[in-house]
């Protein structure tokens, strides 16, 4: 049977208390919810980024019309609850209606509390508490002046908001220093000092006297040292008192907030009461991961199934762009308790650590809190750090040996660390996700879309979900890159994209390596990931390449090396084969072959004689066929028009274009194509990397063949009509390949994972995205398209001669 | 008694490299890891003899080029599943040179005959 629930206070708690009934019990309940302010829920806490402009108002909304529509819920918004009679289970509405009830739910939220100094009632004197403050501090224009009572955390984000937007902000603090209550004194001259250089002048130990009026309206605040600061706007942030009047007056009973017991039941079993507006076991609640928790509990109850608040450790972030600021825990000195203390003057970093029994039971870090969440779980979880006494201020990357928790490097990451590159999905919006009960993979793509779309971020959402539950999540074995890493080659690319790694060491402390230099499996794939994701910053690392890379030449069983001059689309001349044959001659060479990509092998060549022997095939005009890499290898082509009777477009053509733009260029895998002039494929395109066959009204572009170990048939990406249409897609194809393939995977091991739809919309459907892929393959190419044989022949000669002869 | 022969600069072989060294019995590969520090062996993988010289170099282990073997720098032994191993030889850094101990490399000879 349906029951009548009310809920007084749309709020942050209540409204997750409504989401988790609609969820899992949409007819168990009727809802009514009354909201003294005139609109729905929203994200409070977000207020601060509307202020500094970084988000708008939408954008913080968490429960719109069309919500509450789909869930019948009943909203009484702009409206007042009178009164409440509990033997009758009735309240009265401002407007004398009485509505009965046989849950009611009290999120009243808190008051902020206004310092009663004379003048208090002023026009202009606000607090920092919803939308219309909000609103009142974003219309202050440029050199209007503000001053804000109060430097804990609410008075400072409104603060460095209206300072944004360039309005003269002073700050009126009356203890010694900023965030009393969450820092200590060094890192609250840190703090003060970031702020200073904002603009924002900050006065500490100064005690407000009056609020000084002209016509009504605020004019400046007179401190009892008798300076006056003038001001446009007076802000008091000094606090917030719990919202008890209505359950008060209802004889709920009532201490600082409203009582509530693990249940979040009051002292009437009807009633219930969730967020700042309550008390539990003797504490009242301002940050949101305790709300949110409340709520949970409190739907648990109205649906007659067990639960029960815990009070959890918390830790604060104060969101001001600029001012990396973490403290959690208990950080007073006392009986028992030792500091360590780490300071870097020249970064403005600043941590410290307060532990007792060789339990850390406080952290104040400024300046660098990537660490915070390492520091937060240790105090959360008790942990004992005796033996990593030593070294444990400088955090989880220093705890070396075996004890390193292989997702130390994911929970060291900051919230706004992006780890969903698609879709834009920060750590933080994950966590959130999971706090909010999406607690699998498959429901961390409903809610946020982080690896709903590409999946290379998959690992690392895993990895965020370990984070977050503990031992609640059970995570699906994935393949690691090698021994040195707990971290698979999708986890990998995500962390040096996103975290911007442009060299190997960084990647090897950023991802928590356990070798010092890596191993034969992941060297390679790092120096291609780096080079391929940062073609300028990166420079190619000949040490971490296999030999064939390294020597441009391909080695054989006997130590020998081959080497295959290009010839562009399979094309060559006499002049040619006559420098080849007179190289051949010359060097010993003992097997000349034919290959499959239309070209000449040079079998048997002593190592020592490849600089020479380039620097002859050079002279010919040949370049490096780069036979040995994983790279562009060959484009094979039909004759095509100039000469076959069937042929449709000009596929030598295309073909020389094709591997004059490509060549050089490095990829997971060495990458084949080929181009064919017909249906008739004479070409093989269609067991080729990438395959173009020509037709009479234009080209078929299809990709992910192959014929090796595995016989794959191309499938088809798209077909277009010009050849600069076929250039752009396979430049931009390869660039998403280059930029999004795990290393060794050819096309059609990277198309199975991504899937060919999301290949097409990237380089077919979205021509921006197209045109940028050519681009950034463009770039990379600037570097990369050029002969390595001529280099190696210039300058490095000397490295393949025997070091000393003895 | 040792007899160190000056062979070459240590800035020679690369960092994580290794250069080949031609005796009159066969081929000794001189290694450099990221460390500084220097090693010789036998140039021939226990394996099916490949180049050891033209492996990959991590950590105090080198990785042979044909079958990737790993074989440590310090002892010469195959890692891992596989077994086998190299000879060694004394190595040392001196004053930015590379040296090697001309007795061993003559004992080397006598082995080999």
């Amino acid at each position: 049977m349906t029951e009548k629930l009310v809920i007084i206070g749309a709020g942050m708690a209540s409204g997750r208390v409504i989401e988790h009934l609609v969820e899992a019990a949409p007819s168990a309940y009727d809802i009514t919810l009354f909201n003294a302010e005139p609109r729905g829920n929203y994200n409070r806490i977000m207020l601060s980024p509307v202020l500094s402009g970084d988000k708008t108002y939408e954008e913080i909304v968490t429960h719109d019309a069309a919500f509450y529509a789909t869930h019948n819920v009943t909203c009484r918004f702009g409206e007042r609850v009178a009164q409440i009679d509990r033997a009758a289970k009735t309240l009265t509405a401002e407007n004398g209606e009485v509505i009965s009830y046989d849950k009611l739910v009290f999120g009243t939220g808190s008051n902020p509390f206004m310092i009663p100094l004379p003048g208090h009632d002023l026009k202009g004197v606000i607090a920092y508490r919803d939308l219309e403050d909000t609103e009142q501090m974003m219309a202050m224009e440029q050199g209007s002046k503000v001053v804000v009572i109060g430097g804990g955390l609410l008075g400072l984000e409104a603060a460095a908001g209206m300072a944004a937007r360039g309005v003269d902000v002073t700050v009126v603090h009356i203890m010694p220093w900023l965030m009393e209550r969450q820092l200590d004194e060094a890192a609250g001259f840190l703090l003060r000092k970031a702020l200073v250089e904002k603009g924002i002048t900050v006065k500490c130990a100064a005690n407000s006297k009056e609020i000084l009026g002209q016509d009504g309206h605020v004019r400046a605040l007179l401190l009892d040292d008798g300076t006056e600061l003038p001001c446009d706007l007076l802000v008091m942030a000094v606090g917030i008192r719990p919202n008890v009047a209505l359950a008060k007056d209802a004889g709920l009973a009532v201490g600082r907030g409203i009582h509530v017991d693990d249940q979040m039941l009051t002292s009437d079993p009807d009633v219930l009461a969730v967020g700042e507006c309550v008390e539990h076991d003797g504490a009242i609640f301002g940050l949101v991961a305790p709300l949110y928790d409340q709520a949970k509990v409190a739907a648990a109850t109205l649906l007659g199934e067990p639960a029960a608040f815990v009070q959890k450790d918390l830790s604060t972030k104060l969101k001001v762009t600029g001012c990396d600021l973490f403290s959690a825990g208990d950080f007073a000195d006392g009986e028992g308790r030792e500091d360590i203390v780490f300071r870097d003057p020249s970064r403005g970093v600043y941590r410290r650590l307060v532990i007792k029994n060789n339990i850390l039971v406080g952290c104040v870090m400024y300046g660098d809190t990537a660490d915070s969440n390492w520091f937060f779980g240790l105090i959360r979880d008790k942990t004992n750090i005796e033996e990593m006494r030593e070294t444990v201020i400088f955090g989880p990357a220093f705890q070396g040996g075996g004890s390193v928790d292989p997702l130390s490097a994911v929970a060291a990451l900051p919230r706004d660390a992006e780890i969903c590159g698609c879709n834009g999905v920060c750590k933080g919006t994950i966590e959130d996700a999971i706090t909010a009960g999406a607690t699998d993979l498959g429901a961390i793509k409903a809610t946020t879309k982080a690896s709903a779309s590409c999946g290379s971020c998959t690992g690392l959402v895993e990895q965020v979900l370990a984070v977050t539950l503990g031992d609640d999540f059970v995570a699906p074995a994935a393949a690691t890159v090698c021994g040195c890493t707990d971290m698979t080659h999708e986890d990998v690319r995500r962390m040096i994209k996103s975290q911007k790694l442009t060299s190997m060491a960084a990647v090897w402390q950023a991802c928590g390596w356990k070798t010092p230099c890596g191993c034969h499996v992941c060297r390679p794939a790092l120096n291609f990931y780096l080079l391929a994701d940062w073609p300028l910053e990166y420079r190619d690392d000949p040490q971490s390449r296999f030999i064939n890379e390294r020597k441009h030449a391909n080695i054989q069983k006997d130590g020998t090396f081959s080497v295959v001059p290009r010839m562009w689309g399979g094309i060559t001349t006499p002049a040619e084969l006559r420098a080849i044959a007179d190289a051949a001659d010359k060097y010993d060479v003992p097997t000349v072959k034919v290959t499959g990509g239309q070209r000449i092998d040079l079998l048997g060549v002593r190592g020592e004689d490849l600089p020479a022997m380039w620097a002859d095939l050079n002279a010919a005009g040949m370049v490096s066929g780069h036979a040995y890499t994983k790279g562009l290898r060959t484009v094979k082509t039909c004759v095509g028009t100039d000469h076959c009777r069937f042929g449709t477009q000009d596929s030598t053509g295309l073909g020389i274009q094709l591997e004059k733009i490509l060549w050089g260029s490095w990829t997971p895998h060495k990458l084949k194509l080929a181009v064919s002039g017909c249906p008739r494929n004479c070409a093989e395109a269609t067991c080729k990397d990438i395959g173009v066959v020509c037709v009479d009204s234009g080209y078929q572009i299809s990709i992910g063949g192959a014929a090796g170990m595995d016989v794959k048939e191309t499938e088809l990406l798209v077909q277009v009509a010009t050849e600069q249409e076929v250039i752009d897609v396979i430049c931009a194809v390869t660039q998403l390949y280059r930029e999004g393939a795990k290393y060794l995977d050819r096309i059609y091991k990277w198309m199975a994972k991504v899937g060919l739809d999301w290949i097409i919309a990237q380089v077919v459907d979205d021509l921006d995205n197209r045109q940028a892929l050519v681009e950034r393959f463009e770039l990379s190419q600037s570097i990369y398209r050029k002969d390595p044989w001529a280099e190696h022949a210039a300058t490095k000669a000397q490295q393949y001669q025997p070091l000393a002869d003895l | 008694m040792s007899n160190w022969i000056d062979i070459a600069a240590l800035d020679d072989v690369p960092k994580r490299g290794a250069r080949m060294v031609k005796t009159a019995h066969g081929c000794v590969a001189v290694f450099r890891t990221g460390a500084d520090e220097v090693f010789a062996l036998d140039n021939a993988c226990p394996h099916k003899q490949g180049p050891l010289a033209e492996g990959i170099v991590h950590g105090r282990a080198v990785t042979c080029p044909l079958h990737n073997w790993v074989i440590s720098l310090e002892t010469g032994q195959a890692q891992g599943a596989d077994e086998g191993q190299v000879a060694t030889y004394p190595a040392r850094v001196e004053g930015g040179r590379i040296l090697l101990d001309a007795t061993f490399l003559r004992s080397r000879k006598v082995a080999a005959e």
